[in-house]
Formats: C-alpha cells, structure tokens, sequence
C-alpha cells in the first residue's frame, strides 16, 4: 500500500475513533458510575440509553454561547482550543497496531511528554480570561499541580526507557514481546498512573474543577461549545494517558495472534478507561497541600530511585 | 494506600448489587401517609369548611405562594371567599399545615402535578377542597371555639359551662 | 429628672410619671392591661407586677404595681427579679382561665395585646381543667362587635366609655368572674367615640364591624400615614388595605392633635370609598339634559376636554374644602385666580374668611386640641363640637376636670393616679360655656348655657369681652340673663390660667367669630397669657381652600352672567349642597359647558358635560390644611385602581392637554407643592408638612407592608402567574411592598405601629420620645399661621338684637356627627345610623303653628320648599328652627335664613 495512502487512513482511523470514544464515553461514565453506585444511570433516551449522546449533543451546541464582558476575549475563545489540539496531537506518536501510527518518531516519548505539558495552556488561560475568581484560583491549581507532576512523569518513564533502549514507542513496545514492562517497572507504572491522572486532572486529582469548592474551576464561565471541548478534550486526555500506560507497560498491541492487533489494543485501552471510572468512583479527592506534598516528597524520590535502581540493574545485567 | 486500594475493590463490587432506582412512570414509588405533596383543604366531621380564614397559614408560607380573603356567612361562620395556592412557587414545606390550628390546610401523599403551563399551576379553592377531612378525623375547630355559631350556641362547646346572666349577683 | 435604678442600672426618669411608664419609655418591655397613657392607672390588673427595694442593703424588697409607684429620685427596683417574672406569668394564667380558643376567628388576632403580654410572660399552657364560663354577646349597632367570652375584666372599656367619653350606656355588670361590661339592654353604642374601644380593648371583645366584614390581619393590610378627611380637626389616621380596597382607619397618633382617639365618624366613614357610586372611569354625557352618560376612555374624555376649552371663551375653575391643597391650587393655576372660586356660597365664604382673619390675628395663633385638653375654662361661641368637630369635643371633655384638679389638694396627686383623682374632682366641672341654639352633647358638662339666634351669641360674645376689658365696646338692650351670663363667663375665664375661646362657621356668622377675637383679645389685653382660640371649621380642608383666596359661587355666578366665563371646571364639589337647587341649577344651565372631577358619584356630575375620576383619600396624595392652620400630608394606601387619578394630577394632564403649562410639569406632588410655595408665601410651609419624594433611610423607601406581608407571590397569579412589577410611587419615600427601611421612619411616614413583641397599637409607647409625649423625631405637620400675627383689634361691629317677628321663623343649621358629612355619609355603616330628616321647633312655637313631634312640617326657605316632620326641641328658643345641614339626599343649604311656614 502507498505509504502516504497508509499514513491518511490510520489518522483517520485514529481520529474517527478517537472523537467517537469521547463521545461514547459520556454514555459510557455515566452508566459506569451510576452502576458503581446501585443506580441505573441514564437508560431512557433510545437503546440502553444510549442516545443520550446525542441529546447531549445537541443541548450542547444549541446552548447561549455567552462569553462574560468582563473576560480576556481572545484568550477565553482560544484556551478550550488548545486542550484538544494537544490531546489530538499527543496521539499521533501512538502505535496501535504493527506499523500503524500516524507518526513513528524515535523521539516519541519526548512528544508526548511535551505536547501533554503544552496542554497545560489551556486551563491556565482559560482560568486567567475568565476574570472571575474561581476561574482563576482554579487555573492556579492546575498551574501548580502540573509543575509538581510534570517532573516525576518523564522519570517515571526512563526506566522503561532504559529496558527497551528506545524512544520510539513501536520499538517499546516490540521490546515488551517477552514480558509486559509493568513487571519490572511496577513503581515506574504506578507512579505514571498517578501522574497521568493528575495531568489530565481527573477524579480524585480534579482540584482545579473541584466542584464542592470552585463551583467548576476554570470553566466556570464557560457554556455551550467551548465547554463542550473542555469536556471532549478531557476524555480525549483520559484516552491519551489510557493509551500511554497500554503501550508503555502493558505491551501495546501484543496480544493473541487470532485478534487483530488494533482490537487488542483498543481493548486494553478501555480496560484502563473504566478503571479510571472506577477510581473516580471510589476515592476521594485529596486536598491541594496533600497532593503537592505527595508528588513533591513520595513520589519523586520514588521515580528517581526506580530509575536509578533500573539503571543498575541493567548495568549489572550488562557486566 | 490499602484502604485506597480496598475501596477501590468494594465499589467495584457494587457493581454486582441490587438496583435502588425505582423506573418512576411505569414503577410507583411508596408514599409515607405523612409525605408533604400536593395542598388541600379538608372539611370537619359535619362536613363544613374547616378552613375559618385565619391567614396564619399565609403568613407561615416562605414563599408567600397562599393567597386568601377572608369573609362572613349569615350565622358568623367565617370562610374564605377565595383561597388560592400558586404551586409553582410552593416548596412544600408544609410550615402552612403547621400554622393551621384546625387541621384544614394539609398536604397529602401526591406530587404528580407537573404542568406544561404554569398558569395551571395556580389553585383556587375549588381545586383545593376536599369532601372529607384527609389525615385527621374527628376534629371540628368550631366545638372548642368559644364564639357562637349557626347550629353551636354559646356554652354549648366542649368545656364550657352554659352562659352566665350578667343581671345575676349570686355567686 | 429622677434617677432611678432598673435591676442594677440606673436611669434617668421623669418624677410626674409612675414606674410603669418610665420603664415603657426607657424601653423596658413590662407587660400591663388596665393601665392607658391616656387614662392612667388604677392597679386593678396586677399585671406590671415589680419588685421593689427601699434601698440599697434591702435584698428582700416587695412586689409593687409598677403603674401605681411613682417616679422618685434614688427609687430601686427589679423587672427581672424571678418571684416578680412569676407574679406576672400567674396573673396572666388566671385571666386565661376563662379565655376561649378563639385567635383564629378573633378579629385582634396577631395585634392583640393579650397574646403580645402572654408571650411576653411565658404562658402557654392551660393547667385550669374546668368549664370555661360563656356570656351572651350583645348587638351594639353597625360600629362595634360585641364578644364578651374574650373579656379579661381589665375595666379599660367602662373607663374610657364612661369616664373618659361621657357615655353612659356602657357598664360593668354581675359580680366576681362574671363581671360583664355590655349595656343594659342590646342597642346601638350612643357615643360617638365607642370606635374607641376597639383599639383600647386589649383584647378582642371589642372589634371593627366594618373590618369583620372584609377582614384582614393586620400584618397583611398595606396602610399608609393617612388624614381623616370628615372634618376639619385633621385627625392623623393610619388607612389599611388589602386587595384594593380600604379594610379599616386605626388612630395615627399625634401629641397636639388626636392623641390616641379619633370619633366613630373618621374611623368608620371609610367605607365611602368602596361605595358603589365612587366613580372609576371617566365620563361623557353627550346631552347634559338628558341623563345619558358614556363610559370614555382616559385619552378620548381628553379629547373632549381639548374641544371644550378650544371652543371657551373662558374657563372657571370651583374648588373644595374637601379637595386637597394642592388640587386646589392646581385648579387655581389652571384658570387664573380671578376666576378661581373656593367652592362656597357667600354667606360660608364670609364667615371663613372671617374665621381665617381671626386665626391669623389670635395672639398665639390658632390653638390645638392638646390647648383644648389643658384649658381651665372655655367659652364656645357658636359651635356644637360633638357633631362639627367631635374630636374636639372629646377633648373639651377634658379640660372640664382641669380647673377642680387645680384647686388645693387635686395639684398634688400625680395626674396619672386616675382613681385618685377621679374620686377628689367628683362631679365638680370647670366653667365651660357654650352658646348654641339648640341644646348639645356637651350640656351635661356646661356651667352655662345660652341658647340664641346667632347674632345674639355674638352680642353675648361681645358682652363677655366688655366685661373683661371695659375698653372693648358695650353691647346695648342686653337682657338681664344674658348679661348675667356674660359677667360669669367673663369672670371665670379671667380666673382661669389657660382660658380659651371656640368658635367657628358653623352658623356662617362673621359677627360670632368677630365676637370671639374680641374675647381672646380683650383677655389678651388683660393679662391673661394663656389665653387661646381655636377655630373650628366645617370640612378637611376649608382653611387651606380659603388660604387660595377664591371668590363665592356668586362671584361666578357674575362671571357667567355676564359671558366672561362660559366654561366650568368642578373640582370635588357638589354644589347642590351648597346653595338651593334652583340658584345650582341657573348656574348649570348658564354654562355652556362643564368639566367636573369627583371621586363620587354627585348631582353635580350627573350635569357635567366631561367627569373625571379623582381620586379619594385613599388613592390620594395631596395636604389638607386643619382647623388650627396645620399642613398635614396624606398619602395614598392604594395604587390608583382603573383610570383614577388624583385631582391634582388630572388638571396637571388638563393643563398639558390644553397647553395651558408644560407636560410634565404637574406629574409629582413636590413639583406641585414647589409651584405652590413659590405663588403663595403663605403656604409655603405646606411642603414641609412630610419628607419630599426623595427622602430616604439608608438609601431605603420606607415601607407600606409589614415585614410579615402575605401572598405576595399569589395575589395576582390568577390573572398571570407571571408576577408583575410592584407599582411605584413618585409622589412619596413610601414604598407599596414590605421592603425598604425596617427601622422607625419620621412620624409622618409611620405607617403601622409594630415593634418586637409589641404586635398591637400599643406599640405606639415604643414611637413616642416619652410615653404619652410628642412622636420621635417630632410631631408631624406644619403650622401655617404663626403666632405672631399683626395684633390689630379685631372689628367691632355689634350686630343688633333680633327683632321679634311673630310671622317667619328663623332657620339655622344644625349638624349631626353621622349624616352631615358628604363623604362619611356614604358609607354604609354610618348610613345606619343618620338620623330621619327632621326640622327641630321649639314647643311654644309648634303650639303656635298646631304641630305636634313628628307631624309634617312645610316651610319655604327663600325659593326653597322644605318639608320634614317636626322634632321638638325644648331646649330651642321661640322664633328659631333647626334644620340639619348636609344630610344626604336631603340638603337644605344656605342657612341661616328666614323661613315661613306653609300651610
């Protein structure tokens, strides 16, 4: 197949699906979470409630779009923008079959390190062109929650890095044919995990939403569509971050022969997806000070002794 | 860290529970006799107004949502001319059965009042009176009241003793 | 001042007042039944039970009644003290003993003094497991509910119905606890202030009958600071409503005014406003000969009015003494004060105009009710007060015991020891005189009495100041009792440290009231500082309608006559009661066409070409001027409901209609009243009568509702559920809904008395700077008529003796307190208790003509045919006969005049 051809269709693919599982999973969350909590979540709108996506959708886009008058009005439009874009682009770099990747970069992990850090933008402006003051400390909070996790995150990947020897994604996983690296790097997924969760500030690390105290952190102001890309861009991040543990510690497409490689690896994505529902079911978001204390006092030292500790062990292992 | 890792297992155990959403159209949901739904107005055991335009319930309203005047028949039995409740305000407090001292005002086990216009929201005593005397039996204001109506003259309450004649000196 | 010590914290206190009232004025919430600022204490209640100590080592003290304890310097007591707080909880017990399950249908409950004391003492349970005892309820006439199970046997009712009021058919009967305060045998209350009883009653035996029959609780009636508009004493009132209508009057107090009591006249005329006549659209008649009449739209009866004043050659306007000041004013503005009448007939013109140039001339300026309470001897100078000016009367009523207290012992009991008192002055009166022609409701009090025609009450008045200052001239051929008469009068208020003199128009007499001045001035001249005159007049705003120095009707009736003026505009006035119908007629038919504006239905709208709703009292913003020159606001309760406006409002839109003046100009009251100032100096005063319209309290309006206000989203849902804007008003800093300043607001903006825990009137303590003193901030109104006006002697035209003439009668008005008003007259309760039409004849004379009481007498009255059955009056003089003035359907104006009867 023309490779030019090739590379359309996955990004396509990629796209499609991508855009679609952020819609279902509006469905999918509220369903799970109601199911996690004796209820029965929505079941009214169509099959299995399921066009409740579409309602959805459609209140969505047919809501007031207000901007306030008081709101920086170039940066209040551009801030939801910049969530999806990076979210969007983050994806380009992940392997979800044999060669199937919009873009096979020996840097890939670096790629994804900085786009996931350039989403960041978005909270912050949007909370700082709100000019209101929930907006704004919820901005700050997210400001200062990536800043603390942001570091610990690339460590946490380096010793994976160092057992594969690579960059590049595909050849992560490829190097995982023997033994998903989630073994060897437990700490090293743990840690990622939580990262991840804090980057995309998801349940229990939602503090710059944080609805109990911030009414809705940095979209607060925000209505109809610009809100509405928040929330894509959120489970588009989810997705990410879903994706990025599969490839890194759960060998990516591995899987039996008999399934196609894809399949398996939108699988074991969603596996991680409805765990991240899980959690958000079941644990309760930290305060502020606790989490920055834990990221800053726990988990740092932790990644750096897993990388140290993973180095020495491959060099021994070398000798 | 455990106990994270506990509650983690047990709410994915709820997964497997009971359902507690009850499918409200086409299930009905139970009713206490003491549920706080829609308003009525109820009448004594002789089948008369109990409602005697005392106002009290529209001044415990928080809402200020009861609306009434007050006004006489031919034997002094004081009613309300009219009595309007706008449920589209109401919050179903129940402060205005509290306040009523003659068990008239009450609020009976049904919520299925939804309208699509709100003007149909608004009850006049016509839509509010019922024939019967809804959750408390047996009680007519005007037998421990002390003033005389038709068909109750003074003295004739309970606990009263018969009228005294004022040009009588004995004592 | 005294200092007293209150549970360890000493006061400053007043020494003439008792503990009771000291400690209400101090703020002290002390729980009281028998006691009244107005009526004093008698101790009969023990309900303001305290603890007092002798000094500062006693610990035990005793319990006192606080009301019978006076205020002296180093006095120590305790409210708080327990066995006291007790006493008060158990007196309160024992009174509910008896009283029955009755709040919800009671028509004082939530303003009932009884329940404010029971919560304020703590009792709430019933522990007497007995019969509660009943009494029969008596029918006490079209005023006044009778539901003695509720009585407490605090006696304030008989107290003040007897020994306050005068009446006498009000009693306490039986004994123990079945003391039972009605009358002998059911029947209308005779005294005109038995509407009294219901605010003085602290509980609900006695209530509002007009009020039961549209009841409404007193936190849900939207009131406003009111004048009553049945006379001209100006009685400060408080006018309640409820769903657009007026639900009741309560007193408004004011220190130099009504005090705490009006007459049953201003309490229950009110209903007049919800009469069916009241006129609420405008209207057309297309033919004035024919009775045909259109309802208009507002801007088509304009149309019409534009046509009319297009096509004049010239406009008059009428005013009236029971139109407010400034739509007076408005109308005078509107036509040019040449053509500008105040609405009476010549022979009532002059005698205001007599009345005014007596008030502006009297030493002190007009004198005040308050004056009249504290007189020590009066002298009325052809006035009945009980029906011209009740509240008046009420408070001559007063000043009777003032000289007995003076004399020796009497000054040194404290005047609030009722009892006390009551039993030293005993049946002994100070000298009040009255000349009247008939006998009066006053006469039981008089030391004398001279009934005459009118100008021999003014030769008597004349004979009086004589003999108080022989420089003051002789009255000639005074017969022996007169002059006897005047050297007793003359005598007395020479003695007297606060003589005063009433007089007014009522007999339409200039010479009585000249009669007057001279008295008040030749007293003045002898030495008597305290001297006073209090002038009396007919309607609410007969002074502030003379002050606009209109011409008579007959002035007009010239204008028409000779074609200057074709064109009438008609504020407020019927002018069928004001000169006989054939002389109203002529000048109806002579105009060509006429504009009328009334809140009533009259025979003079039924004739006028365009009629436009004005508004009544209750609809209204506007000043009336009272008796004593006082500029008084009234502000309106109600938004004006249907296309009523206010009369001064209407010739606004008529001025800006015609472009007579700029639109606009006259939309706002202060607008009005700044115009006013600025054309008559005199008046300018009026606008600081209360706070302009931008007067506010923190940035606050000052609320129309109480705070507890019902309904609010449910009064108007059945129309839209969609509740609309609440009206606003630009006229006043009243505000129509319950929010705004919740604090005290001026006392002319009071609008209901409420304080925490104090849910009835008796509230008031807490609005007063002291108990029974001025209202905070000052009592409202402005005096016009200072004291020191240009002291000329007044004229000295002695009229000459009334010849005797055996062939004609002289007819001279009387007044009756229910009927002689225009406005109470129309209110159903009152109607009931109008008298028949009647003409009253003195004996000798009814023998001369054959007649006996009740036989139909016919008498021509100028051109005037009047028939009525004949009242015998022992009391009148031969020569005379009583016609009364004003009675609806049946007026004979223009009197006094010769009248002959016809066979």
């Amino acid at each position: 197949m023309n490779p030019t051809l090739q590379t359309l269709a996955v990004t396509l693919g990629i796209l499609f699906t991508l855009l679609h599982v952020a819609a279902v999973l509006i469905w999918v969350e509220r369903r799970l979470l109601a199911l996690l909590q004796d209820r029965l979540g929505p079941n009214r709108a169509g099959p299995l409630g399921l066009f409740i996506i579409v309602a959805d959708v459609i209140k969505i886009f047919t809501k007031e779009d207000w901007i306030p008058p008081f709101a920086d009005r170039p940066l209040y439009v551009i801030a939801p923008a910049i969530i999806l874009l990076t979210a969007l682009v983050g994806f380009t770099i992940v392997p979800v079959g044999p060669g199937m990747v919009v873009l096979d970069l020996n840097i890939g992990i670096l790629f994804f390190l900085a786009f996931s850090s350039l989403g960041i933008y978005s909270t912050v402006l949007a909370g700082w062109a709100s000019n209101s003051k929930y907006a704004l400390i919820g901005g700050l909070r997210m400001a200062a929650q990536m800043f603390s996790y942001e570091v610990f995150m690339g460590l946490s990947l380096m010793g994976v890095v160092i057992l594969a020897g690579s960059l590049n994604l595909s050849e992560i996983v490829e190097a995982q044919r023997g033994m998903w690296f989630v073994l060897p790097q437990f700490l090293g997924f743990v840690i990622f995990l939580l990262a991840g969760l804090a980057e995309t500030h998801r349940l229990p690390f939602d503090l710059p939403e944080a609805e109990s105290e911030l009414v809705a952190g940095f979209h607060t102001e925000y209505s109809s569509m610009k809100f509405g890309i928040f929330f894509v861009g959120e489970y588009i991040g989810l997705t990410l971050i879903a994706a990025m543990i599969v490839t890194l510690f759960f060998g990516g497409w591995l899987g039996p022969a008999w399934i196609p490689a894809p399949l398996v690896f939108c699988f074991k994505t969603f596996a991680f997806i409805l765990f991240f529902i899980l959690m958000r079911a079941a644990i309760p978001r930290p305060r502020f000070d606790q989490m920055l204390s834990w990221g800053w006092k726990y988990l740092l030292p932790l990644a750096l002794i897993n990388l140290i500790a993973t180095g020495a062990l491959v060099l021994i292992r070398a000798d | 860290m455990l106990s994270l890792i506990k509650s983690l297992w047990l709410v994915f155990l709820h997964l497997f529970r009971k359902r507690f959403t009850i499918q409200y159209p086409e299930e009905k949901a139970y009713l206490a006799p003491r549920y706080r739904g829609r308003i009525i107005l109820s009448r004594d055991p002789d089948g008369g107004e109990r409602c005697v335009a005392c106002y009290l319930c529209a001044a415990a309203c928080p809402v200020e949502c009861i609306a009434l005047d007050a006004t006489e028949d031919e034997n002094g039995r004081r009613y309300p001319d009219f009595f309007r409740i706008n449920f589209s305000r109401c919050i179903y407090c129940g402060y205005c059965e509290e306040a009523c001292p003659t068990y008239a005002i009450q609020l009976v086990p049904d919520f299925e009042m939804a309208e699509y216009n709100r003007q149909n929201m608004v009850y006049e005593k016509e839509d509010l009176l019922i024939d019967g005397e809804g959750k408390y039996h047996g009680y007519n204001y005007y037998k421990v009241a002390g003033i005389a109506i038709g068909g109750k003259d003074k003295g004739e309450g309970e606990n009263e003793s018969s009228p005294i004649d004022p040009k009588d000196l004995m004592p | 001042m005294a200092t007293i010590t209150i549970d360890g914290q000493s006061y400053e206190a007043d020494p003439s007042a008792n503990l009771l009232q000291a400690a209400l004025t101090l703020g002290f919430d002390l729980p009281y039944f028998c006691w009244h600022p107005a009526l004093g204490s008698v101790g009969a209640c023990r309900q303001c039970a305290v603890r007092q100590y002798r000094d500062e080592e006693d610990t035990t003290g005793q319990i006192v009644m606080a009301c019978m304890v006076p205020v002296a310097d180093g006095l120590r007591c305790s409210i708080v003290e327990p066995e006291a707080a007790e006493f008060r909880a158990e007196v309160i017990e024992w009174l509910m003993s008896n009283h029955p399950h009755d709040c919800p249908v009671c028509d004082e409950g939530g303003e009932c003094h009884l329940q404010d004391m029971t919560v304020m003492t703590g009792h709430c349970k019933r522990r007497f497991r007995f019969p509660k005892r009943t009494f029969r309820n008596q029918y006490l006439g079209p005023f006044i509910n009778h539901e003695m199970n509720r009585c407490i046997q605090c006696y304030r009712c008989v107290r003040f119905y007897g020994d306050y009021a005068g009446g006498s058919d009000l009693v306490a009967m039986a004994a123990h606890n079945h003391v039972y305060f009605g009358r002998h045998e059911e029947g209308i209350l005779e005294n005109e202030f038995s509407g009294n009883l219901v605010e003085i009653c602290p509980t609900g035996v006695f209530t509002d009958k007009t009020l039961k029959h549209h009841y409404s609780r007193k936190w849900d009636m939207v009131s406003s600071p009111s004048v009553c508009s049945h006379c001209a004493v100006g009685c400060n009132t408080i006018a309640s409503t409820r769903y657009g209508s007026v639900r009741r009057i309560l007193n408004r107090y004011h220190h130099d005014i009504n005090g705490y009591f009006l007459c049953d006249r201003g309490r229950f005329g009110y209903t007049f406003t919800d009469a069916a006549d009241r006129l609420r659209r405008p209207l057309l008649h297309p033919d004035r000969e024919r009775d045909v009449e259109t309802v208009a739209e507002p801007a088509e009866a304009m149309k019409r009015i534009r046509e009319i004043f297009s096509e004049a050659t010239g406009v008059a306007g009428i005013g009236s003494p029971r139109a407010s000041l400034e739509s007076n004013y408005a109308l005078r503005n509107l036509v040019g004060s040449g053509r500008f009448s105040s609405g009476l007939p010549r022979i009532e013109h002059d005698a205001t105009t007599a009345l005014l140039e007596a008030m502006r001339n009297a030493p002190d300026g007009p004198g005040s009710l308050r004056d009249a309470e504290r007189a020590d001897a009066v002298l009325i100078l052809g006035e009945d007060p009980n029906n011209t000016a009740p509240r008046l009367a009420l408070a001559l009523r007063q000043s009777v015991r003032n000289e007995p207290i003076r004399a020796d012992a009497g000054s040194r009991i404290p005047r609030w020891h009722d009892r006390a008192i009551r039993d030293f002055v005993q049946d002994r009166k100070g000298p009040l005189f009255i000349a009247w022609p008939a006998s009066t409701r006053l006469d039981d009090l008089a030391a004398g009495t001279h009934r005459a025609a009118p100008d021999e009450i003014a030769r008597l008045g004349f004979a009086v100041a004589h003999a108080i200052d022989p420089q003051s001239p002789a009255v000639t051929d005074l017969d022996d009792s007169a002059s006897d008469l005047a050297s007793r009068i003359a005598r007395a208020l020479k003695e007297a440290d606060r003589p005063m003199v009433v007089s007014g128009t009522a007999l339409r007499s200039p010479a009585i009231i000249a009669a007057a001045a001279a008295t008040v001035h030749a007293l003045r001249r002898t030495g008597s500082g305290g001297s006073s005159f209090l002038a009396v007049a007919p309607e609410a705003n007969t002074i502030g309608d003379a002050m606009l120095e209109g011409a008579p009707l007959e002035t007009l009736e010239q204008q028409l006559e000779s074609g200057e003026v074709d064109t009438l505009v008609i504020l407020e006035n019927d002018i069928y009661r004001r000169l006989p119908a054939p002389a109203t007629d002529r000048i109806i038919s002579k105009a060509r066409r006429i504009i009328a504006l009334d809140s009533i239905a009259t025979a003079t709208t039924n004739r006028a070409d365009v009629v436009l709703p004005a508004g009544s009292f209750a609809e209204s913003d506007g000043t009336f001027v009272n008796h004593e020159g006082r500029a008084q606001r009234f502000f309106q309760p109600l938004p004006p409901a249907g296309d009523v406006l206010e009369a001064w409002r209407w010739i606004g839109r008529i001025a800006a209609e015609t472009g007579t003046s700029k639109q606009n100009e006259w939309d706002r009251l202060d607008r009005v009243l700044t115009a006013l100032a600025r054309d008559c100096p005199e008046l300018a005063p009026a606008r600081d009568a209360a706070p302009d319209a931008a007067f506010r309290a923190n940035g606050q309006r000052f609320p129309r509702a109480p705070r507890r206000f019902s309904g609010r989203t449910s009064i108007l849902s059945h129309l839209s559920v969609h509740e609309p804007k609440p009206p606003e008003d630009s006229d006043s800093p009243l505000s129509f809904t319950m929010e705004g300043h919740s604090g005290q607001p001026p006392a002319a903006l009071v609008s209901h008395y409420w304080s925490p825990g104090w849910n009835s009137s008796q509230a008031l303590n807490k609005f007063q700077s002291e108990v029974a003193g001025p209202a905070r901030g000052g009592d409202p109104g402005a005096r016009l008529i200072p004291g020191n006006g240009p002291n000329e002697r007044p004229s000295t035209a002695i009229p000459a003796p009334v010849p005797d003439d055996d062939q004609t009668l002289l007819a001279v008005p009387c007044y009756e307190v229910f009927g002689s008003d225009e406005l109470s007259a129309r209110a159903p309760a009152v109607a009931e208790r109008i008298p028949k039409p009647y003409v009253a004849l003195a004996p000798t004379d009814a023998e001369h003509h054959g007649l006996d009481s009740g036989d139909s007498l016919n008498l021509l009255i100028g051109e005037l045919r009047v028939s009525a059955p004949v009242r015998l009056d022992p009391k009148l003089p031969p020569g005379l006969c009583g016609i009364p003035a004003g009675m609806p359907g049946w007026s004979v104006p223009h009197l006094p005049a010769r009248a002959s009867v016809v066979t």
